[in-house]
């Protein structure tokens, strides 16, 4: 579905992505982890025609995205949740779901596809006509990636949905992911929380400093001594190991 | 002061102020989606009274012909003064932009006074737009009346686009996120340009009843009302629409009023504006309906 290779993008003299090479097959949950300022979010940003593409290629279902717009790009069927949710939060929750399909002229199908999204997160109907910069971190979350379905994606591409959300919320974002990939969709998924989004993935890249430094399934990263150490807290098992 | 002259004046300052107002509207609203002061909105006023102006004289249209002409031109100007000036450099820092428009702003002045000559011209005010009614010692002019109905319908008209329609979500949502709205598979540039041209199409509106009150058409009549619907524009509260309006007609009533109450100060007319602009910007930056934006 998504295939990305030897991806070069720098930010003026800056070179954050030195030749990745990522694919992402139909139907799956490929992640792709790394620590701040590994190059996760240039990856998807490059993906969704934010920044411009150095040298390397991007194809989306056999769509070169290369000199593509963003919003070119989501007409294909790619939808993006950005870091941070990035909600309109001067537009009403109901405004933000409608934004997310603004392209969809067919007024019946927008109907149920609300509907949908307010069955899913009922707490948030009584909220429909509230201002979105007045919901929990956690309900922005949920509406970011709500705004994101609204387009019925064929990908989704989503950029650290679990930054900054209480723990119990943050299992509810995994939770939702799952639910995602099994009504049809594939998603990407960028994670600093390697643990949860390895359990959930079928696949999986480790980035670090603008490469790809590991690569493999879920369950192989996850008892990749050299992941576990980095990212699993295994130098905490280390230090109780040598107690 | 007696009452009559008082309520005279007022309607005199309610005139003035609606004009101010229809031009501080295109400025907030460009400002609202870019954050960028457009300084050349206020040249857009000759741009319409030159249209209007010719297609009457020289090309004989009907005056209503002429105005919707007027519009129209005025519209696609403001597209292309975008397309052309602001867009290739939508990235680079806000100064730069700010730069531009000021450079925009003479191009269109002096372009004017290339083609056409800097001699001001006689606007041909049309005949149902003289006169005025007489209601005891008061005498309202006919255009005052017609100035208070377009600014209202065209306010109503603009605060429903923003608020009731899908592109005027999209302005709103442009005004704080302008990477996200692409994202949602929205055409930024095509949001940005419908904002000028509805901002123009006011300001043409507000040019062509200008001349009519003030008569005479040249290429630097757009400075001084273009700067006071700036000032319009940040008294209500830089982005906000009706904020715009409300500051225009503070500023068109001060401006009378005050010259009313102390004719010795008619000199310093101009001057009133550029005060009121100093003290908001020292007690209460974000204006009237103003909220505070970040950064
Ligand atoms: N707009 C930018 N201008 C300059 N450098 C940037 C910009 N955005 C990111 N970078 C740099 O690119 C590298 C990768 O950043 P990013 O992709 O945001 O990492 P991550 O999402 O993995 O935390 C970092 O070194 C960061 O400082
Ligand atoms: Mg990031």
């Amino acid at each position: 579905m998504l295939q990305i290779e030897d991806l070069h993008v720098s930010y003026g003299g800056i070179k954050a992505l030195k030749g990745i090479s990522i694919e992402v097959g139909k139907g799956e949950i490929v992640s792709l982890l790394g620590s701040n300022g590994a190059g996760k979010s240039t990856t998807v940003r490059a993906i969704s025609g934010l920044v411009s593409i150095g040298s390397g290629e991007i194809n989306f279902k056999g769509i070169r995205l290369k000199g593509m717009s963003a919003h070119k790009i989501q007409k294909l069927g790619l939808a993006h949740v950005p870091e941070g949710r990035k909600i309109f939060s001067n537009l009403t929750v109901n405004e933000n779901l409608l934004m997310g399909a603004y392209n969809n002229r067919d007024k019946s199908d927008i109907r149920s596809l609300l509907e949908l999204f307010f069955r899913r997160f009922p707490a948030m109907d009584c909220k429909r006509e509230q201002l979105a910069g007045t919901l929990s971190g956690g309900e922005q979350q949920m509406l970011a990636i709500g705004r994101a379905m609204m387009s019925k994606p064929e990908l989704l591409v989503m950029d650290e949905p679990s930054l900054g959300l209480a723990p119990l919320v943050v299992n509810d974002v995994f939770n939702i992911i799952e639910g995602i990939r099994k009504e049809g969709t594939t998603v990407l998924l960028i994670e600093q929380n390697a643990n949860a989004a390895l359990k959930i993935s079928d696949y999986a890249f480790l980035l670090e400093n603008g490469r790809i430094l590991l690569e493999g399934t879920g369950v192989e990263l996850l008892n990749d001594p050299r992941v576990r150490a980095a990212y699993l807290g295994g130098a905490e098992d280390k230090a109780d190991s040598d107690k | 002061m007696d009452f009559s002259f008082a309520t005279q004046q007022i309607i005199y300052g309610l005139t003035l102020g609606c004009l101010y107002g229809l031009l501080a509207i295109g400025y907030t609203m460009v400002y609202g989606v870019l954050r960028l002061i457009n300084f050349a909105h206020g040249d857009l006023l000759m741009v319409s009274a030159y249209v209007a102006f010719f297609g009457i004289i020289i090309f004989s249209l009907p005056w209503p012909l002429a105005f919707v002409g007027a519009a129209v031109l005025t519209a696609m100007i403001g597209i292309l003064i975008d397309r052309g000036a602001y867009k290739p450099i939508r990235k680079s820092p806000r100064i730069s932009a700010l730069i531009t428009a000021i450079g925009v702003s003479f191009f269109l002045e002096n372009l004017a006074l290339v083609l056409i000559g800097g001699r001001p011209k006689s606007f041909p005010t049309p005949m149902m737009f003289n006169g005025s009614l007489t209601l005891g010692q008061l005498k309202i002019p006919v255009l005052s009346l017609w100035v208070l109905a377009v600014t209202l319908v065209l306010l109503i008209v603009v605060v429903t686009i923003i608020h009731r329609t899908r592109v005027g979500m999209a302005m709103r949502a442009l005004s704080r996120d302008i990477e996200t709205v692409s994202l949602m598979g929205i055409d930024e540039n095509r949001v940005i340009s419908f904002t000028f041209a509805l901002g123009s199409v006011l300001a043409a509106f507000g040019g062509v009843m200008w001349c009519m009150k003030y008569p005479a058409v040249e290429p630097f009549m757009g400075v001084i009302p273009g700067l006071k619907a700036f000032v319009a524009a940040v008294l209500g509260g830089i982005g906000n629409v009706t904020g715009a309006a409300i500051g225009g007609l503070i500023l068109g009533l001060a401006e009378v009023l005050i010259v009313a109450i102390e004719p010795d100060w008619s000199g310093y007319r101009d001057a009133i504006a550029f005060c009121i602009m100093i003290v908001i910007l020292l007690t209460r930056p974000t204006g009237i309906m103003g909220e505070n934006l970040p950064d």
